[in-house]
């Protein structure tokens, strides 16, 4: 495979939610055995076609760059993790359906990224309501994936989905909910899987859209 | 008549600190997570409100407020509550919050907490033998036996944070120790962590690319299934398959590297805030306190040495030596009761205050370092009874600062403990800590410039 470009999406979201083992389901198609705390960032690598079927078929690597940590880490932590975020082209963030902190924290973790650039040190003055304009103007790609769906008993089951439609609503992105020990509800066909090779064809449609991004885009061919 | 207006007052009290406790948790401790277990918040306010209360009530003692009866009355129940607590229940709910956590054990919860929680109480019986602590006169469930264990240990704990605090708060403050950090080292490192990243990924994607067209060609999967499966593996393994195991310890190693190097990172930016945090003014005061910390740091190592050396605990406290010398040696007159018993209040209240401050603040810090969203519940139950225990032992050992008409009470309560072996102990373990503290931080101080030498 020839020319591939760099397609690079980052996974944020509180520690413990299950990122390393959602990142470890999309990209090996298999469950984590043994999740352990991440330290610093992992990456992993996931194949996708896009556009598969049509004549314009590419198949691209995806990289899913987990960043570990908590909203709430030092200032020090916060200035190493943005050297993580230059030229990312897309979001997946990541809470946990039984624990409602991690959805609030979601905004927090939206704008650490988004303001990577204005806020140099990382430190941010969260004042409760987030900022519509700024996920207006944003042109990258949000996904929102709720963790644990299994842990949620049949009776709650309807509060706890509601709440979250209303968290994709404010980040204008898709949401996915699913239990990351269960590959069943990524298998091909179903709705979540349909869900997200749309948003991961939403990436790579780069050199159709005008990109406004700051900060430095590694435009690497390997021809 | 008055007994039930001096109760009154000590609940109340009782109850504000239980609110205190209630708050400084949800606000701090469990400020990232969602309380589930509202047992766990519970138990953590009333171990904060009791140990208040019992410091609360050395205060009393000193200026004299309430009825001397009642004052007793609520010593010796204050006492009971604590060792209940923290004796039966908190470690209980430890073993049970700890078994639930294991998936396998989920089902048998109960059973297996009550055999932790026993094994627990074996190992704290135990821990009473070696000791000299108390006459073998008492009974085995008396109020005696559990402290004097709980004191060992909970002094324990305060000598080693007083010695690691000794030693450590010199060494944060002076900028004196402080590494020079430049802005290119950073970017250095910074470059260095996204080349191995980008290494990592470009494996990563040898290995995807190579697991794709193995899937393709539908050869056999890693996992060898059945007994035919297994022959075939062992006889003709797939060249895929070999190339992709030492990828993938290539990856492991590259992982550990990025790991290390973004720690360093966190580690350099972690420094230059504290560098420039030293050019303020706030930074140049905490900087000279850092001297004067040295020094007591210092003097502190040298009593603890001589205390035991040469065999001696103090007879008197530091309140009528200081007035004795004041009395005799400068001629000074004034009227000893009066300020003997102002100058012990003021001395034992900063000596509380202070101590309570600096333990949550501690704790603040280690659970934020430690904790995870599963592990939360266990480690503030762990906290809760090391704070009790903590608190505790300040009685026994503040006992030692007050003069002596005010000791009578925590005699009294306590009964027939060997306080002078406390003291004893409290210097031993202090030194002990203080001196393998000050190793510890010279090791840790002079690796750590070696390690941004190499290219």
């Amino acid at each position: 495979m020839a020319s591939l470009d760099r397609v690079k999406v980052l996974v944020l979201g509180d520690s413990g939610v299950g990122k390393s083992s959602l990142v470890h389901l999309l990209c090996q198609n298999q469950v984590l055995g043994n999740p352990s705390w991440t330290v610093g960032c992992s990456v992993d690598v996931r194949v996708h076609d896009y556009k598969e079927g049509t004549p314009e078929e590419k198949t691209y690597y995806i990289e899913l760059w987990d960043v570990g940590g908590s909203v709430g880490s030092a200032s020090s932590v916060k200035s190493t993790r943005t050297v993580f975020y230059n030229s990312v082209n897309g979001i997946i963030l990541v809470h946990d359906l039984t624990n409602k902190k991690s959805s609030q924290n979601l905004y927090r973790w939206s704008l650490e990224v988004l303001n990577r650039d204005s806020m140099p040190t990382g430190v941010l003055v969260m004042n409760g309501d987030y900022d519509q304009e700024k996920f207006a103007d944003n042109q990258i790609p949000l996904l929102v994936i709720g963790t644990k769906l299994d842990q949620i008993h049949e009776t709650k089951r309807h509060e706890v989905l509601t709440r979250t439609a209303f968290l994709a609503e404010d980040f204008n992105a898709e949401e996915i909910n699913l239990d990351c020990t269960n590959p069943r509800y990524l298998a091909a066909g179903s709705s979540n899987a349909v869900k997200l090779s749309r948003f991961f064809d939403k990436i790579p449609g780069f050199p159709d859209r005008k990109r406004l991004l700051g900060g430095t885009f590694k435009n690497l061919h390997y021809d | 008549m008055s007994f039930l207006i001096d109760s009154s007052i000590m609940i109340t009290s009782q109850i504000c600190f239980f609110g205190f406790g209630w708050l400084f948790f949800m606000r701090q401790l469990f400020k990232d997570y969602e309380v589930r277990q509202y047992v766990v918040q519970v138990i953590f306010s009333v171990t904060f409100a009791f140990s208040c209360t019992m410091f609360e009530l050395i205060i009393f003692e000193i200026l004299g407020v309430l009825n001397s009866s009642s004052r007793y009355f609520h010593w010796k129940m204050n006492l009971c509550v604590i060792l209940l607590i923290l004796v039966f229940m908190i470690p209980f709910y430890i073993g049970y919050f700890f078994v639930s956590n294991i998936r396998l054990l989920h089902k048998q919860r109960l059973p297996f907490s009550c055999l932790l929680w026993l094994t627990f109480m074996y190992f704290f019986w135990k821990l009473g033998d070696p000791f000299p602590i108390l006459s073998p006169k008492h009974g085995i469930l008396s109020i005696e036996q559990l402290i004097s264990r709980v004191g060992v240990i909970g002094v324990t704990l305060m000598a080693l944070l007083s010695g690691f605090g000794a030693v450590n708060c010199p060494y944060t403050y002076m900028s004196y120790f402080l590494r020079n950090v430049t802005d290119t080292d950073i970017l250095a490192l910074e470059r260095r962590l996204l080349q191995t990243m980008d290494m990592i990924i470009s494996k990563k994607k040898r290995m995807a690319m190579a697991r794709r067209t193995m899937f393709q060609k539908g050869e056999v999967h890693n996992k060898p299934s059945g007994f035919w499966g297994m022959i075939k593996s062992v006889t003709a393994s797939a060249p895929g398959s070999e190339n992709l195991t030492l990828i993938q310890q290539e990856v492991d190693a590259l992982e550990e590297l990025s790991r290390q190097l973004f720690l360093e990172t966190v580690d350099l930016y972690a420094t230059k805030e504290r560098i420039e945090y030293s050019k303020t003014f706030k930074g140049k005061y905490f900087n000279f306190l850092g001297y004067f910390f040295s020094i007591y740091c210092v003097w502190k190592i040298f009593m603890a040495t001589i205390n035991i050396v040469f065999d001696r605990v103090g007879k008197t406290d530091p309140v009528t030596r200081g007035i004795e010398i004041t009395v005799n040696y400068l001629g000074i007159q004034f009227d000893v009761k009066f300020w003997s018993q102002h100058i012990s209040f003021i001395l034992v209240g900063i000596i509380i205050v202070t101590s309570i401050r600096g333990l949550l603040i501690t704790l603040t810090k280690f659970f934020y370092a430690i904790s995870s969203s599963k592990s939360s519940n266990v480690i503030v139950l762990l906290l809760a009874q090391i704070m009790g225990m903590y608190f505790v032992s300040s009685v026994l050992l503040i006992r030692m600062s007050m003069p002596l008409e005010y000791r009578t009470i925590i005699t009294e309560v306590l009964g027939e403990l060997q306080f002078n072996f406390y003291h004893r102990w409290f210097d031993v373990i202090f030194l002990v800590s203080a001196l393998s503290s000050i190793l510890f931080l010279y090791l840790a101080h002079k690796q750590a410039p070696e390690k941004h030498v190499a290219p």
